[in-house]
């Protein structure tokens, strides 16, 4: 129980400032991408210049046009989480329970490499995994791989690198669910007659559930918007929305369709990340 | 065999069940030293190729140098860019954390109406991919004819930190005994003076590593920044910018710098906190 | 809500305890969330310079009862008063008045040393240091001043933070399930130690706790409380001799309680009918209601002898004993009555009688002055399913 304090007023004067903040900054932006989004070149008017025209068509438009991208971002992203679950989970639980003394370092350890800037980690996959690297030589030299097969520029290269990037995203939640849970649940699944792999589908992994589900959202999320990783470790094959919303903006100024593609891509998530959460069955992320 | 009888007492265990078990009992381990090694190879890649003396393209080793260690802003531009990422961090760093411990306080601390609506507008923003943010915010500017830069930069930043700080504050005030609360008024220590000598010294190191967490999230930004800052070069940036011609031995200086210095400052931390736990 | 506190806060506090002590008052106090009232229509005096238990299972109100005397609840009805003051809507940091948390909540980021000083140092109180010493001389931890919390045991934990309550030497002392941390072993020590604390510092100590033992060993009077009110007030003694519920016969030890009807007078006593068995008891030991009642008698109080043997007292015949359990200093024995009950009888093992084996017919014998009349409609059952382990609320 909370003191009860003089005034009711306090609450409200705390949140005022970031929330006026995050009004300006965050739901009006939102507010007038919407807008944006509608909105068709005024006729003979100069490059980048737009009125609002209610043209939901945008929409239809933008879809269609990047039908490709779109379907390629899902699927890297749920591709790259599914790899990051499949890393992470015997990390975390290795550094949750086998450690022993070890814990804390590990844990460090574990998040360490994501001081180094997210580019400069890019970049150092793309030259090691690249024709000049030591890898790929040294596979064709054994015949491991096809003189003219490359890793880079490949879709296999995308995923790869978001898996590694978004990695912290997905370690960090699991581990924090795994370390509460009470080591003598483990034993007492063991007492109670379930082998080693029986404990694990029955109680521990229902236990990190929340885990599970914060941290594939912290890595789907992120990863279904970069751009970043296709840019760099992909080729004009692998282009994914995020790609195509930078090129909308920057070097062809197409406004609307970028906005459109952004309110797709936003609405996308948030309606597959609702759906997610009702079938795990936790809203414990708010 | 003459050895039937010792068979007999003491039974061996064939060679291959004594294989799985050994393995059965350090697959984990086995399987962290694989995982850490995957984690390791681009730190480590990074960290050597910041010793190569490769002149403009650090692509190919091409022999071992201390000379971008002794001059690390050799590169044009480079430490122009680390300065402007680091201004922009540590502005956006006290903004953020200043608006979301607020928040947190007040989300943390007291039951109001629309308490559960505030809970979602700190969500939105972190499930929001990064691109729509900066898109977004960037139209905005555009709207009221803002050019992007410095400022609409740091505010860009603050904006998507705010919900990182309020989310790690919080869980700290979370786990405060709100007793130690009801003994320092019990005390005769008035709301403020229980606040600034209980409250706040305990979710201090909250506050502390949410503001870590902002400055490292404002410091690695790519996507973001790229929208909001117009001709302003940061460090990605500039990293991002270069990769296409090649990238000087010097940003591998000052990745490798900037990882050794985050590391030394969080074992400090650990350090720190287990002084005070004992 | 809403109510200011004047400037001169500093002034209200520091009045010297001695002139804003008295009795504390809680007079009709009624603290409801939603629908259920945790505190129901409470009346209490708890006079200067006693040792006060509020006992009762976890959920009772002794809890709420406390905060409220500590200003951290608000009565939704009621007032309460420390002598001629009217305290019942003071800020907490206002009142003469200190707890020992449940826990302790100890400061983890101060040291012992400031721990203790920290209301003194808010009271603006000059020889900060002199009186910090004199209070760790007087829990015996003077050499644990700069240490931290964590780094000491439960015991430890549990002295300082009474220490840091009686430095501030207030009008009252509330103590929250002070020792409910500590081992058992401990918890007896702490206990003489805190009745001898008391003593030496002469505060008036409220003391709440589940446990029964804990509270008739330190208090001199206790109000057993239940389900938000108080179901009987007074010294150890009298309660367990004379409980007037069923609820206070139960949960303070165990009784037996035997359906009677009173059948008529005989002087100052009461002739009773339990399942054809005439015994007597005192009248002024019955608080029936109308001639149903229940006759109660501590397990400690009967005696067994062979059918057949001389006896006196009350007497009730055709028992058979169904259980032994020797445990020591006494043994334990369940007898089965005619009329199906079982009754609990605790000999002491100091003569030389050989125990009874079970199945033995025996006859149970009583002093009458030991007996105990409750109203007939009581429920036999009430106070006996609390599990004086469980954790308090």
């Amino acid at each position: 129980m909370s003191i009860t304090l003089p005034k009711v007023r306090v609450p409200y004067l705390l949140l005022f400032p970031g929330f006026a903040f995050l009004f300006t900054f965050f739901i009006l932006p939102i507010v007038n991408l919407a807008q944006t989004s509608t909105q068709t070149p005024i006729p003979g008017g100069d490059t980048g210049q737009y009125e609002q025209s209610f043209a939901f068509s945008n929409y239809i438009n933008a879809f269609l046009d990047n039908r490709d991208q779109f379907a390629r971002s899902f699927v890297y992203a749920t591709l790259a989480t599914i790899f990051a679950l499949a890393i992470a989970y015997p990390l975390a639980y290795a550094i949750a329970f086998k450690s022993g003394k070890f814990k804390n370092i590990l844990l460090v350890l574990v998040v360490a490499p994501f001081f180094t800037s997210f580019l400069l980690r890019t970049i150092a996959w793309k030259q090691i995994l690249g024709e000049e690297g030591f890898l790929v030589p040294t596979l064709r030299s054994l015949h491991l791989m096809g003189q003219q097969t490359t890793i880079t520029s490949t879709a296999v290269a995308v995923v790869a690198g978001m898996t590694y990037n978004f990695l912290p995203f997905m370690t960090l939640p699991l581990y924090a669910s795994l370390e509460r849970i009470d080591p003598r649940t483990i034993e007492a699944s063991g007492d109670l007659y379930a082998n080693g792999i029986t404990t694990f589908r029955r109680v521990t992994v229902p236990l990190s559930l929340p885990g599970v589900v914060a941290g594939t959202l912290l890595t789907f999320i992120p990863a279904a918007g970069d751009y970043v990783n296709a840019s760099i470790l992909g080729s004009p094959n692998t282009k994914m929305i995020g790609n195509v919303i930078e090129s909308r903006y920057f070097k062809i100024v197409d406004y609307p369709t970028a906005a459109a593609l952004s309110f797709t891509l936003m609405a996308a998530i948030l309606i597959l990340v609702t759906l997610y959460i009702r079938k795990a069955g936790t809203e414990e992320l708010v | 065999m003459s050895t039937k009888i010792k068979d007999a007492t003491i039974p061996t265990i064939p060679f291959k069940a004594r294989l799985s078990r050994w393995f059965g009992r350090n697959l984990l381990r086995i399987y962290m030293i694989f995982g850490f090694t995957y984690l390791f190879i681009p730190v480590a890649y990074t960290f050597a190729f910041s010793f190569n003396d490769s002149g403009k393209s650090n692509l190919i080793w091409k022999g071992f140098t201390l000379n971008n260690w002794k001059n690390p802003c050799g590169a044009p531009e480079v430490c122009n860019a680390l300065g402007n990422s680091i201004k922009i961090g540590l502005l956006a760093t006290t903004f953020a954390t200043i608006l979301g411990t607020m928040i947190a306080f007040a989300i943390g601390r007291y039951q109001f109406k629309g308490r559960s609506s505030s809970n979602l507008l700190i969500f939105l923003p972190m499930a929001t991919p990064e691109i729509v943010l900066g898109a977004s915010l960037l139209s905005l500017f555009l709207v009221f004819k803002i050019n992007p830069g410095f400022w609409p930069t740091v505010i860009a930043h603050v904006m998507f930190c705010i919900s990182f700080v309020v989310v790690t504050v919080k869980a700290r005030i979370a786990s405060l005994d709100p007793r130690l609360e009801q003994a320092a008024m019990d005390l005769y220590a008035n709301e403020l003076e229980t606040f600034r000598r209980v409250t706040l010294p305990l979710v201090a190191p909250g506050i502390a590593g949410a503001a870590l967490l902002a400055f490292s999230l404002s410091f690695d930004d790519f996507i973001i920044t790229n929208f909001n800052s117009g001709t302003l070069i940061t460090f990605p940036k500039f990293v991002y910018v270069a990769a296409a011609r090649g990238i000087p031995a010097q940003a591998n200086v000052i990745g490798s710098s900037m990882f050794f210095l985050a590391l030394a400052i969080v074992i400090a931390g650990q350090l720190v906190n287990r002084k005070k736990a004992r | 809500m809403g109510r200011g506190f004047p400037k001169g806060t500093r002034q209200l506090v520091s009045i010297d305890p001695i002139n804003a002590r008295g009795d504390l008052r809680l007079t009709r106090i009624t603290k409801s969330y939603g629908d259920f009232n945790a505190v129901d229509d409470l009346t209490l005096t708890i006079p200067k310079g006693s040792f006060f238990a509020l006992l009762g299972p976890s959920g009772c109100g002794k809890t709420t009862t406390l905060r409220m005397v500590a200003g951290l609840e608000e009565p939704t009805v009621g007032s309460i008063h420390l002598g001629d003051t009217d305290i019942t809507t003071t800020r907490p940091y206002q009142r003469p008045i200190n707890t020992v948390f449940q826990n302790y909540a100890l400061f983890p980021h101060l040291t012992i040393f400031e721990n203790i000083a920290f209301g003194l140092r808010r009271r603006g109180v000059k020889d900060v240091k002199e009186q910090v010493d004199k209070v760790l001389n007087l829990v015996e931890l003077p050499h644990l001043a700069e240490r931290k919390p964590t780094q000491l045991s439960g015991g430890q934990q549990q002295r300082i933070a009474l220490a840091r309550a009686i430095v501030n030497r207030p009008a009252l002392l509330l103590l929250d399930e002070p020792l409910g941390a500590l081992d058992l072993k401990l918890r007896r020590q702490m206990q003489i130690e805190l009745k001898w604390i008391q003593r030496e510092v002469g505060l008036t100590f409220v003391h709440v706790t589940h446990d029964q033992e804990e509270a008739m060993t330190m208090a001199d009077t206790i109000a057993v409380m239940n389900e938000g009110k108080i179901e009987q007030m007074g010294t150890p003694a009298d309660l367990y001799d004379d409980p007037e519920t069923a609820f206070v016969a139960n949960f303070l030890g165990q009784s037996n309680l035997i359906k009677g009807k009173i059948e008529g007078n005989d002087g100052d006593n009461l002739v009773i009918d339990l399942f054809g068995q005439k015994i007597s008891m005192p009248k002024a030991r019955s608080h029936a209601v109308d001639n149903s009642l229940y006759a109660g008698i501590r397990p400690e109080k009967f005696r067994i002898t062979r059918t057949g043997s001389a006896v006196r007292g009350n007497t009730l015949t055709g028992g058979r004993i169904e259980d032994v359990s020797y445990i020591g200093v006494s043994t334990q024995y369940v007898v089965a009555m005619p009329w199906g009950q079982e009754l609990m009888v605790f000999e002491q093992n100091d003569d030389g009688v050989p125990p009874f084996n079970k199945g033995e017919e025996v006859v149970i014998s009583w002093e009458p002055s030991f007996t105990f009349g409750l109203r007939g409609d009581e429920d036999v059952e009430a106070g006996t399913e609390v599990n004086p382990e469980e954790t308090p609320e």
